[in-house]
């Protein structure tokens, strides 16, 4: 080995207030899988955007193939061999995959001869894809195909590949790996972001570990146990949420055959789904993203209500009800977008505690707001779920990801609901606020609520729920104790390989 | 290099300052376009602001502000209501002249009886003729998802129109020698809009809007509805997770909006105007919307803004006979001011950060 | 009332007289909106663009200066709603109509001291012997230049949007800002020059309105076009052929008011006046099914924040 394909030196970037990236530095070989590794927040998002071309370095150097590297642009990136496959997808979802693809490419061909290399491609890697398809109806593995596969038509001498495994069922995480090692063995050098360290100890070859901003420490994956890369990465032993042992009490809520139409053309329908939930348990819903999440949080929330027979709530027929009724009640739930859908951003915390706490706090009478009493509930909440903020005048938006989390889930779990419904409760959170995230809903069933909780993190899964389901095209698998269940089990339950039919092993 | 920064948190002094920057930047390109014109920019900008207020006639302008504010500040509240939650009925115009007409035709029908119950019927007639024509959008926007903006609009030219259809026909006055034009309410004693005080301009018309600014301030601080309204502004996902219903929303926020242009158009056709004639709408359901905005969307602020719009009016009239500035010349100056005013608004978001360009 | 009084000939050549003004607002707008801005402000670019397409028109007795002045003054006019909603960041329905409401007044102001004057005669296309053909001569031979830049400019745009990677770049930006921001394309560039495209299509528009089909200068007159151009982007579903379809259909129904006002039938004029509207209303209720296909970034406010 001579000179590494990628080498950063001393790379820093400061946003106002914030330092994301402080004197970092490494270096990729070719066909090296190397993972970078950390919290959300750690600074992985702004290293890659530096090496993409999306953000401008501070200071610091980054050398290619032995030559000065600054790009500019993303285009001087992919134009020096750097490719991207992003974890929130940059498609076009009314175009086809050959469309979508044709858009990332510097000198696209016409799109037939585009088409017939998507084609080669895919087969070549084992990532089936027809390139006539519009990119709205696949599914999140065939998004990121397309993702993928508009990188490989560039030859990338690097891949950078930010979380991809989120959106895929473990049989689609065992494909994307054979893909990513072909690549590998061919000479292409690949940056893997994830903070799952199991799957980079399967995978990588060597890892960074980066911990607000900096570098912690490198390190082989195959020759270091998951729990020392943790201690790493979080800097501390975090203690995994504790449960007593749990009572099934009565039946509280049952789903009859629910049904509902897809909310719009990309949407998903919910097909028949069924299902009991008892006092004090806990419901795990896994599943690919896109698959009827958001659809049935909206059915059970009252967002969308549905007909009449679909839901029983302690015996009653709640299906039309909408999300007021329904709080009144004590079905409470929490959506997964928090700026916008649980939260409205401008708004100060005050009035996002009235946003649903109106009912079941007594902050609403004939009508007219209590603005006080809002007040109080929402320095109850802030206190109480350790919520960072000057307090609740300041708004929304102003809170991290993280803290308003805490805020969201904290306004309804002191509204003592009898079923609590949410979805990615910890999702792009820092491991100790999802801890506490995760604590307070075990102790809410504790007490004798029963939850939903819908997730794309397994783990997060198995840590806490009593029994296990997953969601498929809009389907509910028959939920199983999730004690003693394989991940190959669980990887079924959730579709298996989605259109991989032809990839089938 | 200058970069955008969006604040974390939306900026009150920004918010507050926006509309005063807007109104001084007004001046600024207002005086220039009148020295464009050839006329003195300073004389020009004095005799729009100052002399309706304080000039030698002041006694004889200051009603007329009354007169020219309320229906700019009725139908700029009921704006205000769905412009803060997205939806946008752009055809208040439309709804102020069906108010007119409604609240005419009942007056005219009972010609010559006089009754007290006559005028409270006409108030009546008004809202419901504004609020029906509001409906049409409203409906149809819930009902097929129809787009609200370019719908209440075409309901403008309609009403348009129909005012004209009214004024040559129905309504025309058998004693007008055929001339266009309905009866003079004026001379009518039950359905004259009379100044509560003689001369002062404060006609029923002044009280409405007034009530309708305390309404509306009470709404938007204090009441579930207006909580909603606001929330759908910010987050119409949140609102609909918190339980606003989208659909009633649309039908309040544009059903009280035509209800209050349409008590305008009738209080103006009862009052000022006295009578129904073609050219009856001068606008108002128009700049009303540069009034909502200028307003911040804020009933306090609207009042005031209100009376500023008011004053361009005077003071454009006084400049037009004066100083011979053409009457678009004022147009174009408040069409100004609504520009300045969004591109300052920018700050309320937003702050400037000098230095390198961060994002390519 | 007289039906024998309406001409078919004239009648139906008359549909592409009234269709071209509606023809270069609407494509113009539907470039602007395919690229994921709504500019409300098409009826103050159009009036606008009639103004300057007169004065100047009357001033150099050039027809075609005139309409390349108007197509001028439309842009630079869009220029302003391009700083306020790309620069400012103002949001797109305010500023259009803060754009309409100004150039209502400007356009008034502009002209004053043309009320009343005859504009020079746009001399019609020669197509020689072929516009000797019976019916087909006369129907679809015997326009100016200006109708028939407007079919090609339809056809142009539908060409580019759907063969070139310019109109697959143009798509993109205003099908998902964010993706097409990641991918390295200059979102607010690209949407400014929309804008002034849009806004010089609104202008020439605008100035077919002053200078051939009615041909005078009075305040105002644009009447609404603007406005149905905008509905009629709605109608056609963002697609330039449909588009084309709606305003001649549109064009057609405008013309039919006109020859039965003409014909003297016993509707009373304000109510055939009042029809186009009426009927872009219905037509906008019946289509407003397919809002699948409006351009998914469409109105919201492009910030780069990363």
């Amino acid at each position: 080995m001579t000179e590494p394909l990628l080498s950063l030196t001393s790379l820093t970037k400061a946003y106002p207030g914030v330092v994301a990236n402080s004197d970092v530095s490494l270096s990729i070989a070719a066909g090296e899988v190397h993972a970078l590794l950390g919290e959300n927040g750690a600074g992985k998002s702004t290293l890659v955007k530096m090496i993409y071309g999306l953000v401008k370095p501070d200071s610091g150097q980054m050398r290619m193939n032995g030559q000065n590297y600054a790009p500019a642009e993303p285009r001087a990136a992919r134009a020096a061999g750097v490719g991207m496959v992003f974890q929130h997808f940059s498609l076009f979802d009314a175009m086809s995959v050959a469309e979508n693809i044709a858009l990332g490419m510097e000198n696209a061909p016409k799109l037939s001869a585009l088409s017939a290399q998507i084609s080669a491609v895919s087969e070549t890697y084992g990532l089936p894809l027809s390139p006539d398809r519009i990119v709205g109806d696949l599914s999140a593995g065939e998004r990121q195909r397309v993702e993928i596969i508009r990188c490989l038509l560039q030859e990338p001498k690097l891949l950078i590949m930010d979380e991809p495994t989120s959106v895929l069922t473990p049989q689609e995480v065992d494909i994307l790996f054979k893909t990513l090692r072909k690549l590998s063995a061919e000479g292409t050098a690949i940056l893997y972001i994830s903070h799952k360290l199991e799957e980079i100890r399967t995978l990588c070859d060597s890892a960074t570990i980066l911990r607000l901003g900096k570098v912690v420490g490198h390190c082989t994956p195959r020759e270091t146990t998951a729990s020392e890369m943790a201690e790493m990465m979080v800097g501390k032993l975090l203690q995994a949420p504790t449960r007593a042992g749990q009572t099934a009490g009565d039946v509280v809520l049952g789903l009859t055959g629910l049904s509902a139409p897809a909310p719009n053309a990309f949407g998903m329908s919910l097909k028949e789904i069924s299902l009991e939930l008892r006092a004090g348990e806990v419901l795990g819903i896994g599943g690919v993203a896109g698959n009827g999440q958001d659809e049935l949080l909206a059915a059970l929330s009252g967002e969308r209500p549905v007909a009449q027979g679909m839901i029983s709530y302690k015996g009653e027929d709640i299906g039309p009800l909408g999300p007021t009724a329904r709080r009144q009640r004590g079905l409470l739930s929490a959506p997964e977008e928090r700026m916008g859908h649980a939260a409205a951003p401008d708004m100060t915390l005050t009035e996002n505690a009235m946003l649903t706490g109106a009912a079941r706090e007594g902050l609403e009478k004939r009508g007219f707001l209590d603005w006080p009493a809002a007040t109080r509930f929402a320095e109850r909440i802030i206190e109480r779920f350790d919520v960072r903020t000057p307090g609740p005048t300041a708004a929304a938006r102003s809170l991290s990801g993280g803290n308003l989390q805490k805020f969201v889930i904290g306004r309804e779990v002191l509204q003592k609901p009898d079923v609590f419904v949410v979805n990615q409760p910890t999702w792009g959170v820092d491991a100790s606020a999802a801890a506490a995230i995760r604590q307070a809903l075990l102790d809410l069933a504790q007490n004798g609520a029963a939850l939903v909780v819908i997730s794309q993190d397994l783990d997060e899964l198995m840590e806490i729920s009593d029994r296990f389901a997953a969601l498929n095209e809009g389907r509910l698998s028959v939920p199983r104790p999730a004690q003693g269940i394989t991940v190959e089990e669980i990887g079924l339950m959730m579709g298996g390989a989605h259109g991989m039919e032809v990839a089938h092993v | 290099m200058i970069a955008l920064v969006k604040r974390p948190e939306p900026s009150r002094v920004f918010s507050l300052a926006a509309p005063v920057l807007a109104v001084l930047a007004t001046m600024v390109f207002g005086g220039l376009l009148f020295a464009i014109l050839g006329k003195d920019p300073l004389l020009a900008i004095k005799t729009i602001f100052w002399e309706p207020v304080f000039g030698e006639f002041a006694f004889f302008y200051r009603p007329q502000l009354l007169i020219k504010g309320a229906p700019l500040v009725l139908i700029a509240i009921g704006l205000s209501l769905g412009f803060k939650a997205g939806i946008w009925n752009i055809g208040a115009e439309g709804q102020y002249i069906m108010g007119a007409l409604f609240g005419a035709g009942v007056g005219l029908a009972f010609y010559p009886a006089e009754s007290a119950l006559i005028f409270p019927l006409m108030v009546l007639a008004g809202a419901l003729g504004g609020w029906l024509w509001a409906m049409i959008p409203a409906i149809l926007k819930v009902r097929f998802g129809t787009n609200e903006i370019l719908v209440s609009l075409m309901l403008v030219y309609v009403a348009e129109q129909f005012l004209a259809s009214m004024s040559l026909g129905l309504m025309r006055s058998p004693e007008g020698m055929g001339f266009p034009g309905s009866r003079n309410l004026q001379q009518y004693a039950s359905a004259h809009n009379a100044d509560l005080i003689t001369g002062s301009g404060m006609h029923w018309g002044v009280v409405a809007a007034f009530i309708a600014v305390i309404f509306a301030y009470v709404l938007m601080a204090r009441h579930r509805l207006g909580f909603a309204i606001r929330v759908t502004g910010d987050a119409p996902r949140a609102a609909a997770f918190s339980g606003v219903n989208p659909a009633r929303l649309v039908l309040f926020c544009l059903g009280t909006s035509g209800l209050l242009a349409g008590l305008a158009g009738m209080f103006e056709v009862s009052g000022p105007a006295g009578q129904v004639t073609i050219d009856f709408n001068v606008g108002y359901g128009f700049t009303a919307i540069i009034v909502a905005f200028l307003g911040r969307l804020h009933p306090v602020g609207i009042l005031l803004a209100g009376g500023l719009m008011a004053l361009t009016y005077i003071g454009g009239d006084i400049a037009q006979s004066k100083l011979g500035l053409p009457a678009a010349a004022i147009q174009v100056f408040q069409g100004m001011l609504l520009f300045f005013l969004l591109a300052f608004d920018l700050f309320t978001n937003y702050r400037l950060r000098f230095g390198r360009a961060e994002v390519v | 009332m007289d039906l024998s009084a309406i001409n078919p000939i004239l009648f139906v050549a008359g549909f592409f007289v009234a269709a071209t003004p509606l023809i270069f607002a609407a494509i113009g707008e539907l470039v602007v909106e395919r690229t994921g801005v709504l500019n409300l402000g098409v009826e103050g670019m159009m009036i606008i663009g009639a103004i300057c397409g007169f004065a100047v028109a009357v001033e150099t007795g050039s027809p075609l200066l005139g309409f390349g002045a108007a197509a001028i003054g439309g842009a630079v006019l869009s220029l302003l709603f391009a700083f306020l909603t790309q620069v400012m960041l103002a949001n797109q329905v305010a500023s259009g109509l803060a754009l309409t409401l100004f150039g209502l007044g400007f356009s008034a102001l502009l002209g004053q001291s043309y009320v009343g004057v005859k504009p020079p005669r746009m001399a019609d296309m020669n197509f020689g012997p072929l516009a000797e053909i019976p019916v087909i001569g006369p129907v679809f031979l015997s326009h100016d230049i200006i109708v028939y830049l407007g079919l090609a400019l339809v056809a142009c745009v539908w060409a580019v949007l759907k063969f070139t990677r310019a109109g697959l770049v143009l798509r993109a930006v205003g099908e998902n800002h964010d993706a097409a921001h990641a991918l390295g394309f200059k979102v607010k560039r690209i949407r400014t020059l929309a804008i002034m495209f849009g806004g010089a299509c609104a202008g020439v528009g605008g100035a077919y309105i002053s200078l051939i089909r009615v041909p005078q200068w009075t305040e105002g007159m644009t009447a609404g076009v603007g406005w149905i151009a905008l509905a009629l982007v709605v109608f056609a579903s963002w697609k330039p052929f449909r588009l084309l379809l709606g305003a001649y259909l549109f064009g057609g129904l405008v013309q039919l008011q006109l020859n039965l006002q003409g014909a003297g039938v016993a509707i009373p004029v304000e109510y055939l006046a009042m029809s186009p509207y009426v009927i872009t209303i219905v037509v906008l209720v019946f289509l407003s099914r397919s809002k699948s296909a409006a351009p998914g970034s469409l109105g919201r406010i492009f910030h780069a924040s990363s």
